[in-house]
């Protein structure tokens, strides 16, 4: 016999369901006086420094349908790779965002600030780039993603260090549309599998 | 200080591939995930203990009825601790729910259900955890509701909770039921959970001794995050 670990089961993950706006993004569903403000529609204030831009993008099914029921979470650093709650965090960014597909196109947009690179213990660093969280019906456990940046040296990323498959490092890479637009299109099945995490 | 995340219990969340579970067949991942140690983009997260709440953010009673009315329904107190896994409680941390009406119709444009909507329940509510991780809400007993998933397939009551810890890789989504319902054991949703442990997890006991006389009934569901290792002897890899 030994001593019993007293660590507590977690509580599991169910889906979010078809009817996550009411909760999370109460105007996307209809809901016009919701008893509170949405929140994470603003990643970064007007003050906050840094390249402004836009990213869009859609999330995919397997049967090659975007997915217009699906809400996307993201959680970045400030421009100059800080996270907020950090010492030093640029105060005009919250460094979070929500945001659901559009019910027609399955399109999601945002604005925010490019992102710096976070730096690591040691000499290494983190690329700039986007954590994405994706939810929706027929989602069991959210999904975990990251966008980089295509104009970004990738190779020193210990964690895409660990894909073995390299051609997959490319779903994670974001298309330039313009200065300073991108387009990311997450693949949840098939070809063009979007490389999601367990971290 | 707190260090790395622990690793998520392996087997317990439902896989991402759930065919009884129709929807998910088409957006599950069909590739492995990829593991790795918790990072600073995972380690910190957004904070909301700052976010000012509304009066009845947490009272769906009345945060949509009109003055003087309030939601029809089985009058229900849902209230728990947010832990992590140390059992530690975690403090400052948002928790927001949604859920049908006491007909089982939710407030959304994409739900054509006959049961009619009540015009004084909206049906989303949210609540900041208190020190000791403490959250309630005052809400009605949602009910079952049937969805096109098989010819006769009816959810069990349940809300849905949104769960966000100190960091983004705690981030949780999940749903409560409700102690002795018999169509837990019949939800395909609720059966994505392949540990049958883990599912009892998420159903709400009856709680008696916080029930208010005369007033409502009070389930009790506590909710439990990963945890942080302590930061010890952190060590860099040798040679760096
Ligand atoms: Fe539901």
């Amino acid at each position: 016999m030994v001593q019993k670990l007293d660590r507590l089961g977690l509580t599991p993950s169910q889906t979010a369901g078809p009817y996550v706006h009411i909760g999370l993004a109460p105007e996307a569903c209809g809901i016009e006086k919701p008893p509170f403000p949405t929140l994470g529609t603003e990643i970064a204030g007007p003050a906050a420094k840094g390249t402004r831009i836009t990213v869009r993008g859609r999330v995919v099914d397997g049967g090659d349908l975007p997915l217009r029921d699906c809400l996307i979470e993201t959680w970045q650093a400030d421009a100059a790779g800080i996270y907020p709650g950090q010492q030093g965090a640029d105060p005009a960014v919250t460094g979070f965002g929500r945001f659901p597909a559009d019910f027609t196109s399955g399109e999601f947009s945002f604005e925010t600030v490019r992102p710096g690179a976070v730096d690591l213990p040691g000499d290494q660093a983190i690329p700039p780039h986007i954590s994405f969280w994706i939810f929706a019906r027929g989602i069991n456990h959210g999904l975990h993603t990251r966008m980089y940046f295509p104009e970004d040296n990738l190779s020193g990323d210990p964690l895409l260090a660990r894909i073995e498959h390299r051609d997959r490092i490319a779903t994670l890479v974001a298309e330039a549309r313009g200065e300073t637009e991108y387009w990311f299109e997450i693949r949840l099945q098939g070809a063009g599998e979007t490389v999601f995490f367990d971290i | 200080m707190t260090g790395a995340l622990f690793p998520r219990q392996a087997g317990l969340h439902p896989p991402a591939f759930t065919p009884g579970y129709k929807t998910s067949v088409l957006r599950s991942p069909q590739r492995a995930l990829i593991s790795f140690g918790s990072g600073p983009s995972e380690e910190t997260g957004p904070a909301f203990g700052h976010v000012k709440l509304g009066e009845h953010d947490n009272d769906l009673l009345l945060n949509h009825a009109r003055p003087g009315q309030s939601a029809i329904g089985e009058r229900i107190i849902v209230h728990g601790r947010l832990l992590d896994e140390g059992g530690r409680p975690i403090p400052g941390a948002l928790i927001e729910i949604w859920q049908a009406n006491a007909g089982g119709r939710y407030r959304h444009k994409k739900d054509g259900y006959l049961a009619p909507l009540d015009p004084d329940f909206g049906g989303c509510g949210r609540a900041i955890t208190a020190e000791d991780g403490s959250y309630v809400f005052r809400t009605i007993k949602p009910g079952a509701y049937p969805w096109p998933n098989g010819p006769n397939e009816w959810r069990p009551a349940h809300i849905h909770f949104s769960i966000f810890g100190h960091s983004f890789g705690q981030r949780l989504i999940s749903q409560m039921y409700f102690e002795g319902d018999p169509l837990i054991a019949r939800c395909p949703i609720a059966q994505t959970i392949p540990d049958k442990e883990a599912l009892n997890r998420l159903v709400a006991a009856l709680d008696m001794a916080e029930t208010k006389p005369m007033d409502a009934i009070a389930y009790k569901f506590d909710i439990v995050l990963r945890g942080r290792r302590q930061t010890h002897f952190e060590n860099r890899l040798e040679g760096m």
